[in-house]
């Protein structure tokens, strides 16, 4: 957490609404900012703004600075927030539908480290049907730092000498029927 | 008893050694477990963090092919776990999300009437088989040694979906203690940590590694300090970041933790003194030390 002086020169009055009306965003607006979600996240130490501050925000109008920032990309989905939050927000979906909205608005504020791994997973499973992890692993690495290749070396190894790296993918069967369900899917949105 | 069986992507890779002990343990436990044919990932984080609808629309299609055997769907990975309850539990609140989803699922010739009761395997071996039935099943009562349960993040969470308290949730979601009397009933002693449900960081382990290895940190050196011979855990996920990640902790914090990191079906196995190979246990990144060894082998 900081003192992050705000950047935005216009706010912008749609933003509340669009968060509003995401499954499990709706009751935002009761967010009377106790600050318990930022008391319990486990990574609030490191993000721009904490959670509470991070909704005082949304309420606000301030798109840009709130999608500039990292929270939601710290978020680990641990659900806590979500959990204890007197007010029955979502907190969780709601830092789920930021990094949505970022990875289609780009808003690539520093390396997105996350956007490349969850892009990498979510071709794995759209071609496979289940993921692989030592291509996605790679995958990622390749996007972000191949430096990363050398440095978890050791790690793949270990996990070899354990018998625990797969080494053949692992397809389903009903490849095309999943793919149909993903594209319907795909061509409509909440 | 008989369940579809939901494994996910983990067990059928680096988690193979969960599935080696739950392939041992649950037969005399008297479950049966019948993988569900064909299922998909569940998408989890990684998926939902990109595109809603179609990262339901996959976990639903699994919840539909389980819903023709009209059994219960158990899951041993606790991501898997949120994600399918989830997913089942916003069909049932957001008429317009079903809506959607049962045309998806009808692209590939599924529909889903949203029955499927979503069930994590610790939830089964408490509730199902129940404590009394474990405690007399047990060969070889783990006196002495010490255990810390980690149950993780996403296992205790679903409460929030209004779930409620009912048996298809594992416990109270700040503090369990489905797994405290499993460990009991072993003949083990329960350590008490605060750490329990704390999240390990394994979803930014890829993308923020340093954060996320601070979390581990933390939770190790809490079950350490309480005196732990061990920690148990019922995730993949979270297995893999405590015990594949030691090292690289303790080379990262300066720390020397040596502290093994096993499934709750491991030490089940063990109490039921099935043989360390056939549960798994040498696939451990840290393995057994040598105070756990002589405790098992004075038990
Ligand atoms: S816990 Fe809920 S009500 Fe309190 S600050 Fe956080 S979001 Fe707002
Ligand atoms: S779900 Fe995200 S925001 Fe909420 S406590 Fe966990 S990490 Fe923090
Ligand atoms: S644990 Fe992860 S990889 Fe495995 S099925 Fe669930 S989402 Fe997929
Ligand atoms: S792996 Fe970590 S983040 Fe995932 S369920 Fe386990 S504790 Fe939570």
């Amino acid at each position: 957490m900081n003192t992050h002086k705000l950047k935005q020169k216009a706010i912008d009055k749609d933003f509340l609404d669009e968060i509003a009306h995401l499954p499990g965003g709706e009751r935002i607006i009761d967010c009377f900012q106790c600050g318990t979600c930022s008391g319990s996240c486990p990574t609030a130490h490191v993000m721009d703004h904490t959670p509470r501050r991070l909704f005082a925000m949304v309420k606000a109008g301030f798109r840009e600075d709130v999608l500039n920032s990292n929270t939601y990309w710290y978020c680990t989905s641990c659900y806590i927030c979500t959990v204890r939050c007197p007010r029955q927000i979502k907190i969780t979906d709601v830092m789920y539908a930021l990094k949505r909205i970022a990875l289609k608005e780009r808003y690539v504020r520093r390396k997105n480290a996350a956007g490349a791994f969850y892009s990498s997973f979510v071709d794995i499973v759209e071609r496979d049907g289940r993921s692989f992890e030592p291509e996605l692993m790679v995958r990622f690495m390749l996007k972000t730092d191949p430096t990363l290749l050398l440095k978890n070396a050791v790690l793949g190894l270990k996990l070899m000498k354990h018998g625990r790296l797969p080494i053949r993918r692992n397809r389903i069967k009903a490849r095309n029927e999943l793919r149909a369900i993903i594209r319907k899917a795909k061509s409509e949105s909440l | 008893m008989k369940y579809t069986y939901y494994p996910g992507c983990s067990v059928k890779a680096t988690a193979n050694l969960y599935q080696e002990s739950i392939d041992s343990v649950t037969p005399l436990l008297g479950i049966e477990l019948e993988e569900l044919e064909d299922w998909n990932c569940c998408g989890a984080t990684a998926y939902m963090s990109v595109r809603e609808l179609m990262s339901f629309a996959i976990s639903a299609r699994n919840l539909a092919l389980a819903e023709k055997h009209h059994r219960d769907i158990v899951t041993p990975c606790s991501a898997c776990y949120l994600v399918l309850k989830k997913t089942n539990q916003y069909f049932a609140d957001y008429p317009n999300l079903r809506k959607k989803l049962g045309q998806a699922l009808e692209a590939g010739g599924l529909s889903y009437s949203g029955n499927t009761r979503v069930r994590h395997i610790l939830n089964v071996i408490v509730n199902d088989v129940g404590m009394e039935k474990i405690a007399g099943l047990v060969k070889k009562k783990l006196k002495g040694l010490n255990v810390a349960p980690y149950y993780g993040c996403q296992i205790v969470r679903p409460h929030y979906y209004g779930c409620g308290a009912d048996e298809e949730n594992i416990d109270d979601p700040d503090n369990p203690v489905s797994m405290d009397r499993l460990i009991e009933a072993t003949g083990a002693t329960c350590v008490k940590y605060s750490m329990k449900t704390k999240c390990c960081g394994s979803s930014l382990m890829g993308t923020e590694e340093k954060q996320a290895m601070k979390l581990c940190m933390e939770i190790l050196a809490d079950a350490e300090s309480n005196g732990a011979h061990c920690i148990v855990t019922i995730c993949p996920l979270c297995q893999m970041n405590l015990d594949v990640y030691q090292s690289k902790v303790n080379r990262l914090f300066g720390t020397k933790f040596n502290i093994p990191v096993i499934y709750f079906t491991q030490l089940i196995g063990l109490a039921l003194d099935r043989p360390a190979k056939e549960l798994g246990l040498g696939r451990l990144a840290v393995k057994m030390t040598r105070p756990m060894k002589q405790i098992l082998q004075g038990a």
